[in-house]
């Protein structure tokens, strides 16, 4: 028995901010101090708070330590683990109290969520499988394979209303049901754990944090459909989440939770992981397999569907990291539990990568139906630097934009989907009143164009051509017609690409432009970018009046554009302006703006 | 995404050789490796030479056509070799709201280079990047395996004259 735990986040980013090295110096230290004995140290997965990383979780007390620095470990262990004195300075401001400290669940970032998918991220060690077990791991899987048939299993997924959470939203135990119907020598489970939305993590945190929990849903799945392998497709980007992942498989099979005859009931069942190469389109459930298979990952025309002929022109059951995370926790407390969250048409929980222009960044998972005012505001913090929410953009390349007057709307599938937008994988990006909404447009259409696999004409072709006429907008050319062009191009792509790549691609110019119309018409008819993004649109003037004649923006100007003489109010020659922004940020009274 | 090949003479040795007919070995009789195989070749020349492609090709008994068609497919296969130092800027959605462009753009200027080339001297190469999941830390770029986060543009040219001065 430890007296106390230290708990280091060892997600990616804290381990991009230097968590191993806290982690190296704390377990030094603690020996040093002859405490091994009595404090354990533990690397968990992702709290959530990315923000404030590198964060460390002290317990019986429950501080959370933010922002803790290497040099701040001796102090730590000295003060803290040896003298029992919390160390105020390091301790996440709002836990701070006069005379005790707030606990974590009652402070505005965690208040609110509702942890089911990422229940044991920040609290188990993800390599240690004891630690999963005693959190009531492979608990669910051994309830089906002796008290559950098949079928019954099913029913649970049905019932508890589990919808995918990868993007599309097709309830789960009805995908599940359709593949178990169909008869083969050879059925497959596939984990779409290629994460391609940029600004979208809750499937690497999941994997990096709890990785059994997928492993074991898997498994379940694979008694429900009838499969005896798996297979998990993880991007290449994410080593951590991979090497996490192949030591949890490996330790399963050697406790005997995957492999052959598991747990004596003569179910077989085993996994491997296959990583992905950077790959948008892989994200789709067809062109996922194909490459699982060795080839280019183009998607293939469905019908056939996956359940009918899938990977290896076999039946496969294929879900995203989220939805299997929420499996063996609805198999264990029974749908209703499920289902008690969330709202009519969406139960459960999601889970948000909140990024952007918010002070809280992280990823919170909280019960559908929250609203975005509730995430933006009181989770999140809200907007830094005294700016003002202008959108959140959900959903990806694939999403929309949802506008401030919808700030109260409940968010689950249809209430999103109904004003142009969509839950898509979950990444919500907040954007304040510095932010162009053609420039994000043309920033995802640059991505799709990028990631388009060349497969059918619309998108290959149609994607471009969008791209081209954003430009021309953001360059100051565009015309009137140009923007009806671009709707009318933006609907012709969706109704003919053959996958959901290129039927999401134009969302958000559409979203963007049915929601800031008269941004679009400002870059067109008044040539000018209301935010002051687009370069090419900008102007840099000096205002004469304010101008002290100090000649600091002479001097720092790369190209010789601005004259005047000392104490003389000085002037941009505009043909020579390349609009770098580098006199303005220079300048100490304020007399140059960008516009 | 039209991929740079490079002109530059292959130069591997017999034991990177080696260690790539090993790979293939392992995996020989699954068409499906294909991709682990390439992944594996990459890690053993930092890069995926037209040479490399046929050996791939021949070992695993697939057609070069396939093998080039793999690689050029997905953005993680380079064709042309990486400087020492291989700058990635992150450019997923929320570094860029957090202006990565402008990261990005003072890194080539400061290198004097484009997107997915190499300096002269082979010192560095830049390239921007999807997301690599630190969104918290937005914005981010990696120097190999370092990751810098929250930078702004005036604290480039110290992070890059680190390297210079090794």
């Amino acid at each position: 028995m430890y007296r106390a735990h230290v708990l280091v986040c060892g997600g990616t980013g804290c381990t991009s901010s230097d968590s191993p090295k806290i982690i190296e110096a704390l377990e030094k230290e603690i020996a040093a101090k002859g405490l091994q004995n009595e404090v354990q140290v533990v690397r968990t997965g992702c709290f959530g708070l990315c923000a404030l990383g590198p964060i460390m979780i002290v317990y019986p007390e429950g501080c959370l330590y933010s922002e803790v620095k290497v040099e701040d470990v001796t102090e730590t262990v000295e003060e803290h683990l040896l003298k029992g004195r919390i160390v105020k300075r390091l301790l996440y401001s709002e836990t701070v109290k006069a005379a005790d400290i707030k606990p974590l669940k009652e402070t505005n970032f965690y208040k609110k969520q509702h942890r089911v998918a990422l229940r044991n991220c920040g609290v188990i060690d993800p390599e240690n499988i004891e630690e999963y077990i005693a959190m009531d791991g492979y608990q669910a899987l051994a309830k089906c394979l002796t008290e559950l048939t098949p079928e019954q299993v099913i029913q649970i997924v049905k019932d508890s209303g589990l919808r995918g959470r990868g993007g599309g939203g097709f309830p789960t135990g009805l995908k599940w049901s359709f593949t178990a119907k169909n008869e083969a020598d050879q059925k497959y489970v596939v984990c779409n754990a290629d994460e391609g939305d940029p600004g979208a993590f809750m499937d690497r945190s999941v994997l990096e944090g709890d990785p059994h929990c997928v492993v074991e849903a898997m498994a379940i799945c694979g008694y429900a459909t009838g499969a005896s392998e798996g297979y998990i497709y993880v991007r290449a980007e994410y080593p951590i989440a991979v090497a996490r992942l192949q030591k949890a498989i490996a330790d399963a099979r050697e406790y005997g939770l995957l492999g052959k005859n598991i747990l004596g009931t003569g179910f077989d069942f085993d996994l491997f992981v296959r990583l992905g190469a950077g790959a948008f389109v892989c994200g789709e459930e067809t062109a996922l397999m194909t490459s699982i298979e060795g080839n280019r990952g183009e998607p293939r025309p469905r019908p056939p569907y996956p359940a009918v002929k899938g990977l290896f022109g076999k039946p496969t059951t294929e879900n995203n990291v989220e939805t299997f995370a929420n499996v063996p926790q609805i198999i264990l407390n029974g749908p209703a539990f499920f289902n008690s969250i969330g709202t009519e048409t969406a139960k459960g929980t999601k889970v948000f990568a909140l990024g952007g222009k918010i002070t809280n960044t992280g990823l919170v998972e909280i019960p559908m139906g929250t609203t975005l005012r509730e995430i933006v505001e009181d989770i999140g913090g809200g907007v830094p630097n005294g700016r003002k929410f202008k959108a959140a953009q959900i959903g990806g390349p694939s999403g929309g934009c949802i506008p401030a007057e919808y700030l109260d709307i409940p968010m689950d599938y249809d209430n999103l989907t109904s004003i142009g937008a969509m839950v898509g994988s979950g990444g919500l990006i907040i954007m304040d009143d510095s932010d162009c909404m053609v420039d994000i447009a043309k920033f995802f259409l640059n991505f799709t164009v990028d990631e388009s696999c060349g497969k059918c004409t619309p998108c290959r072709v149609g994607t471009r051509r969008l791209l081209e006429i954003l430009e021309k907008i953001t360059s100051g050319n565009g015309t009137m017609e140009d923007l009806d062009t671009m709707e009318a191009l933006c609907y012709y792509i969706k109704e003919n690409s053959l996958c959901g790549l290129g039927q999401t691609a134009p969302n958000p110019v559409l979203s963007t432009y049915n929601r800031f119309r008269d941004e679009y018409i400002a870059h067109v008819k008044d040539k000018t970018c209301p935010a002051g993004v687009c370069k090419k649109l900008m102007k840099i003037t000096i205002d004469p009046a304010v101008c002290k004649g100090c000649t600091a923006c002479a001097r720092v100007c790369p190209v010789g554009a601005i004259s005047g003489s000392v104490k003389q109010a000085h002037v941009i020659d505009q043909s020579k302006c390349i609009k770098c922004g580098a006199c303005v940020e220079k300048c100490r009274f304020g007399a140059i703006s960008k516009k | 995404m039209q991929k740079k090949i490079s002109k530059i003479p292959f130069k591997g040795t017999a034991e990177q050789e080696e260690k790539l007919k090993a790979v293939i070995a392992e995996c020989k009789g699954d068409k499906s490796k294909l991709m682990h195989v390439m992944q594996q070749a990459q890690g053993i020349y930092g890069y995926l030479p037209y040479e490399v492609q046929v050996m791939i090709a021949e070992g695993m008994d697939v057609p070069l056509e396939k093998v080039y068609g793999v690689s050029t497919f997905y953005a993680q296969f380079s064709l042309s070799p990486k400087g020492a130092y291989n700058i990635s800027v992150c450019l997923g959605t929320a570094c860029y709201v957090k202006g990565s462009q402008k990261i990005l753009d003072k890194v080539c200027e400061e290198l004097g280079v484009q997107p997915g080339e190499c300096s002269s001297d082979g010192m560095f190469s830049v390239e921007a990047c999807r997301c690599i999941g630190a969104c918290g830390l937005a914005p981010v770029f990696t120097v190999n395996d370092e990751v810098y986060g929250k930078v702004t543009p005036e604290e480039i040219p110290g992070i890059l004259a680190k390297y210079r001065n090794g």
